[in-house]
């Protein structure tokens, strides 16, 4: 068997005396008394911790990794989420010392290296993007989201506008963003998508006042669809005074195509491991540089990083500024690959991304808006949803789908997102993939719609191929065991209580 | 493009398939005045040349390697197992998703719930979520916690939790209704309790106190968790995950809540991130944590499978009525930890907290015999202290660096009136030869 069956946790292949590194033991105090910490501050509680050896370590989370999708051994059609190759070369730059090992107290003059990448990528999302100053201390989309906010909070506050309490969002918006609005106290007003899936510019002009804070906004939207009428959105949301904030998921469109500075937004944040290739993780760690237009500059948290002569500097003059948003200056090794990825691709390269992102996905969306329907059946930007509706009826939905792509060795689509289509099934190939894998992507969505006539239940059933079928999700929640000591503690109630009653 | 495999040839006849003569004409929606910007950047350079100017631009840094480095001060340069960049070098795990099919990720999602167990284990306390971005924001999201726990607006917070941190918080809850207060402390670098408890009524939200604080030193909490409880409030503490081997945990202060920087377990410096937040709490806080979480169930044919749980807390499920707008964790840098952990097991926790010690306590008696330096020897430490010095410490700092040092973090940043103190970090790393250098240089200064 290819992937090993043994499902301990590391805890559980522990046994007392192993251990796994090998520390020093020499000591430098003569008198081992003095080292030992006044009794009030010592540790007392038993540390039931693994006790295993380095090769048990290494086999243990090797085989762990074997029982995960990624993006080096599948494709990832999934959209809004930009799974795109991510570059060896930034590995290797992140994995110098040179860099790796820069402690962040440094005297600047000892990380001047740092400080050009900082300023260099700085620039560089500057002239992609058309905005004229960029934080990079934010080390997630969501945190740039809520940076951003704090800027549009900060910007009326200092007009003395304290009366707009409302933040705007299409119903076609991530979650992230009415969960930011509301994290900052503002009201959250969502607004119905035309049924092009677009704002509804009659909706948006009623909500439109005096109370509006901000509109917050993804170009191309959620369906992968560009708001057309996007001049008109920023002429409205200026005439009242609100400030156009810009969720940077979906900017692997538009690289060399349109700059959201352009269109008028005010407030911009990127997902450096979507657009600018660094890897997931697995779940993070991301960065979310925050970009603003000039008169929103000294709103921005310090520091911020220029040039002075020949030299680079950190400087924290702006007593308006909204304060810092993490320890330190961000997430600097992630900044330093997405810099390195934007010295591989220059000027040109940029451009192909979004371009190839671009026919990547018009060519899948012809492709399969046979096999299921299409949600707005138009050209598409770097991202396109299907939706799964007319399978309602033999009881299978997109998330259905998606499990049974697992078992054809594609990573499932986003699903049952947008909310506004119903059974979406979302799909965004990226620039990475050839037109080899799509074209096997097809095959096996043409497969699985014959099964979802034939043989439903090998869809409803699916994934049957991986190291585990469906988890039950339910009793996961309603009995959360989230340690070793709830698996032990369960074990034990097992024991004493016998088997619980299915 | 070498990372983009579509040919001329390939775009011809895919153009073709979508019914158009050339890619413009798929985006026909896009105002013309828009269309297309020049871009003013840079053309692309080749690997080879990458390689070679990004050494260059390293070799402007100094770092750990090629100083002897005595900074701390919430960024700490400790030992990395070599196996632990060789599992997160596997690519099925940092090219890999967020873990939404679980399914397909009982990789990262067993090792997400091992790392959660362990620092449930080290903090003392029931359960820990999967990470949040770093130690300052993890404090910020534990306020924000006994906030709505509370239905209270204020929290009271030691001046002596890192500046960093304080700065963060204060940003979080800028422009909202809650505000900060904060209480001071003494000559010796440890809270005051009298100022604390001048501070804490029944307004208070939730209490906020570091150990080691960031002056290195080891706050005295005794009966503070029954003060705090005993005013409705929550205790939250921030601590140095690698002391908590030999060092009182959290949950044996009474802790409710304990955060935390994780990147003392086993991540590298990197100038400041990416790091990792601990977030630890109480099982009766669970339904408020914010963040991932994994949890254990079985799959449908009774296995043991692995998923991320209570979702109903989270931005995807709940959009405005989500407990935080989080939508990532660390998972390679929990990951790291993780592994850090169990290659340290039981028995290297200990012994790593005590090196530690030892190296510190040695040095700080040292320097406490150099004419002209000044330190408490009284005041328990981890692995960090406050050196007085007649001397600016900017003069100091030059002298030293001169000399292949970086001798600690000058206070003059953070606290007035204190230009002539530093603090003195002190790791595993160090050999008694390199402390005795680094004394014998300190003395010429």
């Amino acid at each position: 068997m290819l992937i090993s069956p043994d499902d301990r946790l590391i805890f559980e292949k522990s046994r007392p005396g192993r251990k796994g590194s090998g520390l020093p033991e020499t000591r430098c105090l003569k008198d081992s008394a003095a080292a030992k910490l006044p009794e009030k501050f010592r540790r007392k509680q038993d540390l039931v911790f693994p006790e295993v050896s380095e090769p048990e370590v290494i086999r243990h989370y090797v085989n762990l990794s074997r029982k995960n999708f990624s993006i080096d051994t599948h494709f990832y059609p999934l959209g809004s989420c930009t799974m795109k190759y991510n570059p060896k070369l930034n590995e290797w730059a992140a994995a110098l010392e040179s860099f790796s090992a820069v402690h962040p107290m440094q005297p600047e003059e000892t990380t001047q290296g740092f400080l050009e990448v900082f300023y260099n990528l700085e620039e560089a999302l500057k002239a992609m993007t058309g905005m004229d100053r960029f934080t990079l201390q934010p080390a997630a989309g969501a945190h740039g989201e809520l940076t951003g906010m704090m800027l549009v909070h900060a910007y009326h506050e200092s007009r003395g506008d304290t009366k707009r309490r409302k933040v705007i969002v299409p119903d076609s918006s991530h979650g992230t963003n009415p969960a930011t609005a509301a994290l900052l106290g503002y009201e959250v007003v969502t607004i119905r998508s035309n049924a092009q899936g677009r704002v509804d510019m009659a909706e948006l002009r009623k909500n439109l006042d005096a109370e509006t804070a901000c509109l917050m906004l993804t170009n191309p939207n959620t369906l992968g669809l560009f708001e057309v009428d996007i001049q008109e959105i920023t002429r409205l949301v200026h005439e009242v005074g609100a400030l156009l904030y810009y969720d940077g998921a979906n900017l692997n469109a538009l690289l060399g195509v349109v700059r959201p500075g352009d269109m008028g937004f005010d407030i911009v944040h990127l997902n450096l491991h979507k657009t600018f290739s660094t890897p997931h993780g697995g779940g993070g760690p991301g960065a979310g540089p925050v970009g603003v237009k000039a008169y929103l500059v000294p709103f921005l948290p310090q520091p911020l990083v220029e040039k002075q002569g020949a030299q680079y500097r950190f400087v924290t003059e702006n007593k308006a500024s909204i304060g810092r948003i993490k320890s330190f200056f961000g997430n600097s090794g992630i900044l330093l690959r997405a810099y390195t990825y934007i010295l591989t691709l220059g000027r040109a390269g940029i451009i192909k991304i979004s371009d190839d992102a671009i026919l990547n996905a018009n060519y899948l969306k012809e492709k399969l808006k046979h096999v299921f329907p299409v949600a707005v059946d138009e050209p598409c930007m770097h991202e396109f949803v299907l939706t799964l509706k007319k399978a309602k009826d033999k009881g299978i939905h997109a998330g259905d789908v998606g499990k049974r792509l697992l078992d054809y060795g594609f990573h499932a689509p986003t699903v049952h997102f947008p909310l506004v289509v119903e059974d979406a099934l979302m799909i965004e190939p990226t620039e990475s993939e050839s037109r080899e894998t799509l074209d096997r992507f097809v095959e096996a969505m043409k497969q699985i719609a014959r099964e979802v006539e034939e043989t439903p239940d090998l869809v409803r059933g699916a994934p049957w191929t991986l190291p585990i079928g469906r988890p039950d999700e339910v009793r996961a929640a309603r009995n959360p065991v989230l340690t070793y000591r709830d698996v032990v503690r369960e074990k034990e109630k097992v024991c004493r209580e016998g088997a619980p009653i299915a | 493009m070498h990372y983009q495999p579509v040919t001329p040839e390939d775009k011809e006849s895919m153009l073709q398939e979508c019914g158009v003569a050339k890619l413009d004409d798929l985006l026909r929606g896009i105002p013309a005045k828009l269309f297309r910007p020049k871009l003013e950047m840079p053309e692309a350079l080749s690997e080879l040349e990458i390689q070679a100017f990004l050494r260059e631009l390293g070799a402007r840094n100094k770092t750990a390697q090629n100083m002897l480095s005595f900074l701390g001060g919430g960024s700490y340069d400790h030992f990395i197992p070599s196996a632990v960049s060789s599992i997160t070098g596997r690519h099925e795990f940092y090219t890999a998703y967020t873990p939404y099919q679980p399914e397909a990720s009982q990789g990262t999602l067993q090792a997400i719930f091992e790392f959660q167990s362990m620092i449930a284990e080290l903090m003392g306390l029931d359960v820990s979520n999967a990470s949040h971005y770093d130690g300052s924001t993890s404090l910020a999201e534990a306020a924000l916690l006994a906030l709505r726990q509370t239905g209270r607006r204020k929290i009271l917070l030691s001046a002596a939790v890192h500046p960093h941190y304080r700065e963060v918080l204060k940003t979080y809850l800028k422009g909202t209704l809650y505000t900060v207060e904060e209480f001071g402390f003494d000559g010796s670098g440890g809270y005051s309790r009298e100022k604390f408890f001048d501070g804490l009524n029944e307004d208070i939200a939730g209490v906020i106190f570091q150990t080691p604080n960031f002056f290195g030193v080891l706050e005295d909490l005794e009966g503070i968790a029954d003060a705090v409880h005993a005013v409705g409030a929550l205790l939250i503490l921030n601590v140095y995950p690698l002391s908590l081997g030999v060092v009182r945990s959290p949950g044996e202060w009474g802790a409710d809540v304990a955060v935390g920087e994780g990147q003392s377990l086993g991540i590298p410096l990197q100038f400041g991130g990416p790091y990792l937040g601990l977030f630890a709490t109480t099982r009766a806080l669970v339904r408020r944590v914010p963040g991932r979480l994994a949890g254990l169930t079985e799959d449908n044919k009774g296995r043991r499978a692995f998923c991320l749980t209570l979702q109903a807390r989270e931005q995807h499920i709940r959009r405005e009525k989500a407990a935080s707008n989080i939508c990532t964790n660390q998972a390679l840098c929990a990951l790291a930890a993780c592994v850090s952990m169990a290659l340290l097991g039981k028995s290297g926790m200990k012994q790593v907290g005590e090196l530690n010690r030892d190296r510190a306590v040695y040095l700080r008696e040292k320097i406490s015999e150099l004419p002209g330096f000044k330190v408490d020897l009284n005041v328990p430490i981890f692995n960090e202290f406050v050196v007085g010095s007649a001397k600016p410490f900017t003069q100091i700092q030059s002298a030293m660096m001169a000399k292949g040092f970086f001798p600690g973090i000058g206070l003059g940043d953070f606290y007035e009136g204190r230009g002539h103190d530093f603090l003195v970090c002190v790791t595993e790393t160090k050999t008694k030869e390199q402390l005795d250098r680094f004394v014998e240089a300190l003395k010429q200064c």
